[in-house]
């Protein structure tokens, strides 16, 4: 317990991390998924393994959009510039994810007018200072994000700006953990719950893990101590043979979520029948698209976008990580081609990515150690 | 983009969509029509991508700060609310 004493509160960290070790029995294996990837990022940038016992695994879950973003993706949105003379937008974080033809920065570099912008109202202001350009915002991320692309559009038709579309790659966390449940190989113990997707869909959501499939999950919050608290509930309920939904982020997360933005994202979006995720393949009313009320700002229906089919670099191993088969520096990229200075795969990219937060803080430690 | 940045209630703007914000003394403009009752000047809120999310104390705010901190990503958060450009 080396890095206890650099925590805020040491002493509880202290006493969650013993009584982790009294609930864990000797004689089982754990395998408990985050789902989160603000989650991974914590864990691995608080160390936070050191403070259990071997016995104990954590599984890196699919919460992080770029990571979970299918290559062909990105060639499919950045071909609205190639054919219209349009402006791409998009987060900071898609700007660095490879396409067939290199990211959207590499583009930019190229000549592409591209631009980073923090909110989808920033993509909406540009297409209204740009009256003669065509906008579109590449929209990305789970029910974090997803109100405020909603919520744009509802402005953009309000406003009657004609001008600007939206290309949607929003997901939604809930069929991708019944997917990992229905995997074959599953061997999961338990779950984390994403704290900030929860302050918007609520804890109600999430009983199905518990109900349907009696494993269970503890929503937690991001500090080093809510994750390991979240862990001793998660062992509770293991020890006693329990399946509930717990909330540990209780502080910030409803039961019942964010009512205006489930609203705002009801009247926008509707599910698509399928949507392919990396490492996952394609899961079945897994993603949003703008309902046909939308259609005059929907990329998809406005221009005609090539189904762009990608099969990730061969040697890059992001599914077996994404699936928590592999452990990050397992992949044979990982550190060598794949770095987060030249990232191969999406995992190394965004910091909630696995193999970014591996190689940010557990590879420059041993390498520093060596 | 999925770590929330939590910023204090300054003003509110004339048309009911928007709010200035405060954050460790940097100010913006975010919107406020995802949250269920319009917030007064000193609340707290967690924002995401230019859009209030949810409300919360001021104790949770200075926690969810220092987690930004912690985290390595706190330039990155100001830096996201340096760059809000939306105006309507």
């Amino acid at each position: 317990m080396k890095y206890v004493d650099e925590f805020r509160n040491p002493q509880l960290i202290r006493q969650a991390s013993e009584e982790i070790h009294r609930l864990a029995d000797p004689a089982r294996h754990y395998r408990i998924m985050e789902v989160c990837g603000g989650h991974t990022h914590a864990i691995y940038r608080f160390a936070l393994a050191d403070l259990l016992p071997p016995n104990i695994e954590l599984v890196h879950g699919p919460g992080c959009p770029v990571c979970v973003l299918p290559m062909g993706r990105i060639d499919e949105g950045l071909s609205v510039i190639e054919h219209h003379n349009a402006i791409f937008t998009t987060f900071g974080d898609v700007m660095r994810v490879p396409g067939r033809h290199g990211s959207p920065l590499e583009h930019k570099a190229r000549g592409a007018d591209i631009r980073m912008v923090y909110s989808p109202l920033d993509a909406l202001r540009l297409a209204r200072t740009n009256p003669e350009r065509h906008v579109v915002f590449f929209a990305i991320g789970f029910e974090t994000t997803a109100p405020s692309t909603a919520l744009t559009l509802q402005r953009a038709r309000n406003l009657g700006v004609t001008n600007f579309s939206v290309f949607s790659n929003h997901v939604t966390i809930v069929p991708a953990i019944r997917a990992i449940l229905e995997s074959p190989d599953m061997r999961l113990d338990a779950f984390i719950g994403p704290g900030h997707v929860s302050t918007v869909i609520g804890a109600r959501p999430f009983a199905f893990i518990a109900n349907d499939y009696r494993k269970p999950v503890v929503i937690s919050g991001f500090e080093p101590l809510d994750l390991l608290q979240s862990l001793v509930m998660v062992l509770r309920q293991l020890r006693d043979g329990r399946a509930e939904v717990e909330n540990q982020y209780d502080r910030v997360v409803p039961w019942e979520g964010n009512l205006p933005a489930l609203r705002v994202m009801a009247d926008v979006f509707e599910l698509r029948p399928y949507f392919e995720w990396r490492g996952l393949g394609f899961i079945s009313q897994s993603a949003l698209k703008l309902r046909p009320a939308y259609a005059a700002w929907d990329a998809e229906a406005r221009f005609a976008m090539p189904a762009v089919q990608v099969t990730d670099p061969k040697a890059a191993q992001c599914g077996e990580v994404l699936k928590g088969v592999l452990k990050p520096h397992q992949c044979k990229l990982f550190g060598r081609e794949c770095t987060p200075e030249r990232p191969v795969g999406a995992l190394m990219v965004s910091s909630e990515g696995a193999c970014a937060a591996y190689f940010s803080y557990v590879h420059r430690r041993v390498a520093a150690a060596v | 983009m999925c770590l929330a940045i939590p910023g204090q209630i300054v003003d509110l703007h004339p048309g009911g969509h928007l709010a200035t914000v405060d954050v460790s003394k940097v100010r913006c403009t975010i919107n406020i029509d995802l949250l269920e009752e319009p917030p007064v000047s000193g609340e707290w809120v967690l924002i995401h991508v230019g859009f209030a999310m949810n409300r919360i104390s001021a104790e949770r705010a200075a926690e969810q700060l220092r987690l930004l901190a912690m985290l390595g990503e706190d330039a990155q958060a100001m830096a996201e609310l340096d760059g809000y450009a939306f105006d309507g």
